[in-house]
């Protein structure tokens, strides 16, 4: 297809760890090619190359944590056509919003040596509490392969092949053998969105629900068969407070066991 | 309807020492054994050469969301029962590319068809309730008027050597389809395996001509009458081991009549929509369809994939989903598998295999459900009856 510009793509970060961007660079073989259908305009990480904006799409990973952040992530929106955020950090709050189940405060004085030097917020959101989100991609970190397909998906016009099944549809496809019926292994796959592959179920392990809480996730089901299986409450409040520890559902029924 | 009738006519016996022999003449007629052996914990089926990738001296034990194996003191080699995969992850594969279209440098675009041609498969192991699955998906992909040439091209060339049930499991009920534990019908060979103090042989059914084939060269003799009557005890043993029951009368009628009970509200509250009892199940074959794209837009491919009715976006129509709730997911999964498949394909869609119920991580078991709505009938009879009486005499 002749295309006559490139269609310009910023990759932004507020509070994370970089995982996800580095995703792309990890795309290694593919980079090229990703390279050779947009114009990879702003992306801090990688390059030093900056083109202004505005920019067809922004890849925003990370949470809001900072007041700064709250205003920056507005300036990044009015910029951007179509704005995906990538990451359990960018949809969910990140491993960070374990902050908001406490006070802060107490946190930053417990690190800090001069603790009025921090201006944080109370609590680290997703950025769809602040601005219009166009896509959400998952994960801890996220699919490069998902990436590229939803890069792929938009400059085709077309949509994404990602779905919000369970864990467990992957798992099952790929013959991996259930790690909670043959070996009593707790698992959070049932209540999890798809996206990784199934990894740990297919090294013996129970999936961590890095991917966030599916469509229509029975977590209380979960919970009781995993209390027949000898978690502790305190122990199922733990699992549900990972990445993606401030989901609604995983919060909900986190507190729901805090009780 | 239990099928645990007759040894059938001319067998032959097969020490088990020799079984590598049929194995090797599968082999020489260039066919792929899949066969179970033990990955993970479980019992699938998988590629193998050799017999001593059988799960010799190797047993499970099933219950609701539970399944273990375990050591037997014996060695013998099929007294298990089914395993989280069947046979369709070989026929109707998980994901399956169909085909893929390349730009030609002109304005237009090249379809380029699957060239790889699927493997010859020999199915060792097949259990009777799943050669009952296997007849069922070949009504659904193989109708003369809907032919599936995906599946058509991997099922028609696949040779079934079964082995009947010496050991169900705590799930199976079979017994209640009619569809095991002794072959009938579907199979190239059926096999039974006898394992006493003193002998370790194979009794063999002869199926099909293409059966009889790969028998030759291998040293089977005519089963003596003393074996076939111990090879009728193993069949007899095990119908007798099955426990597990699903009243099948008037269950269409059953299941239609329910279509609105509040049961299904109690379901949901246990169900994960996790479609885990979809994907283990031999005879479900919804799939969807997904196009992808490279990045610069000079290759498509379509690509096939099994799907569930526990997805929301599997009832998408124009605009929007037609079944949300979860309660209205499971009823349309368990409605089709035992009356509405009746009416389209003229069969049960369930053959009692059980798999379901082991592999539904929470334990949710069809039998209970078709058994809570015939009770929740015997209690609204006995609740409406004195009401009649006491109507009859104010
Ligand atoms: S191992 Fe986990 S993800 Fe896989 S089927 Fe079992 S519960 Fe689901
Ligand atoms: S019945 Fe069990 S296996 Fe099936 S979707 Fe519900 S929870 Fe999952
Ligand atoms: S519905 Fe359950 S028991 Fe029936 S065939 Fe499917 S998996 Fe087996």
């Amino acid at each position: 297809m002749a295309r006559t510009t490139k269609p310009k793509l910023a990759v932004w970060k507020f509070a994370s760890c970089d995982g996800c961007q580095l995703s792309l660079l990890d795309c290694e073989e593919e980079l090229l090619e990703v390279a050779g259908a947009v114009d990879i305009a702003y992306f801090p990480e990688a390059t030093r190359a900056v083109v202004k904006g505005p920019y067809d799409i922004s890849l925003v990973e990370g949470s809001i944590t900072t007041p700064h952040d709250a205003e920056r992530i507005h300036q990044v929106r009015r910029a951007s056509r179509f704005l995906i955020t990538i990451g359990a950090c960018a949809t969910a709050g990140g491993i960070q919003a374990l902050r908001n189940f406490k006070d802060v405060r107490e946190f930053v004085g417990a690190v800090y040596a001069t603790p009025q030097y921090i201006q944080t917020l109370s609590k680290s959101t997703p950025i769809h509490d602040h601005v219009f989100v166009d896509y959400e991609l998952r994960g801890c970190p996220i699919n490069k392969y998902q990436l590229l397909e939803v890069l792929s998906a938009y400059l085709h016009g077309r949509r994404p092949n990602i779905v919000p099944h369970s864990v467990c549809s992957e798992c099952k496809r790929r013959g991996v053998v259930c790690v909670m019926v043959a070996k009593g292994v707790p698992c959070l796959g049932p209540v999890t969105h798809a996206g990784c592959g199934a990894i740990c179920p297919s090294y013996g392990r129970g999936c961590y629900g890095c991917f966030g809480p599916k469509e229509t996730p029975n977590t209380a089901s979960l919970s009781k068969r995993w209390r027949q299986l000898g978690v502790k409450e305190e122990d199922l409040v733990r699992a549900y407070r990972g990445f993606n520890a401030y989901s609604e559902a995983f919060r909900r029924e986190s507190e729901s066991h805090e009780r | 309807m239990s099928q645990s009738g007759a040894v059938s006519e001319n067998p032959y016996a097969l020490p088990a020492t020799d079984l590598q022999k049929l194995f090797d003449s599968l082999t020489q007629r260039g066919y792929q054994i899949i066969a179970p052996t033990v990955l993970d914990d479980a019992i699938v089926y998988e590629p193998v050469e050799s017999v001593n990738e059988l799960p010799a001296g190797v047993t499970d034990e099933q219950r609701a969301a539970v399944y273990r194996i375990k050591r037997r003191s014996d060695k013998a080699m099929f007294r298990w029962a089914v395993g989280p995969r069947s046979w369709k992850h070989y026929l109707y594969p998980p994901h399956q590319r169909l085909w893929e279209a390349r730009r030609n440098g002109g304005s237009g675009f090249d379809v380029v068809a699957e060239p790889e041609e699927p493997p010859v498969y020999a199915f060792v192991g097949v259990r009777p309730c799943d050669l009952a699955a296997i007849a069922i998906q070949d009504r659904v992909f193989l109708s003369e008027q809907y032919r599936d040439e995906n599946y058509g091209r991997r099922r028609e060339k696949a040779l079934l050597i079964a082995v009947n049930c010496s050991h169900p499991a705590g799930n199976c009920f079979c017994a209640s389809t009619g569809t095991g534990p002794h072959a009938q019908t579907g199979y190239d060979l059926a096999l039974t395996e006898v394992l006493d103090s003193k002998q370790h042989y194979f009794v063999i059914e002869l199926g099909t001509e293409r059966g009889a084939e790969v028998l030759e060269g291998v040293p089977v003799q005519p089963a003596s009458p003393e074996q076939c009557e111990a090879a009728q005890r193993v069949l007899e043993n095990a119908a007798r081991q099955i426990t597990k029951r699903m009243d099948t009368t008037d269950l269409k009628e059953l299941m239609y009549r329910h279509l609105d009970s509040p049961h299904w509200d109690d379901v949901a509250k246990r169900c994960l929509t996790c479609s885990n009892c979809t994907m283990v199940c031999p005879t479900c074959f919804c799939h969807t369809v997904e196009d992808v794209t490279n990045l610069q837009g000079t290759v498509a491919e379509r690509w096939r994939k099994w799907d569930s009715c526990f997805h929301i976006d599997f009832s998408y129509i124009h605009g929007s989903p037609v079944r949300v709730s979860e309660s209205s997911r499971y009823r349309q999964w368990i409605t089709h598998k035992l009356a509405s498949w009746q009416d389209q394909f003229g069969v049960l869609g369930c053959v009692g295999c059980g798999r379901c119920i082991t592999w539904c991580p929470v334990g949710i078991d069809i039998t209970d459900e078709v058994n809570a709505l015939r009770r929740s009938e015997e209690s609204k009879a006995a609740l409406t009856s004195p009401k009649e009486e006491s109507h009859a005499n104010p």
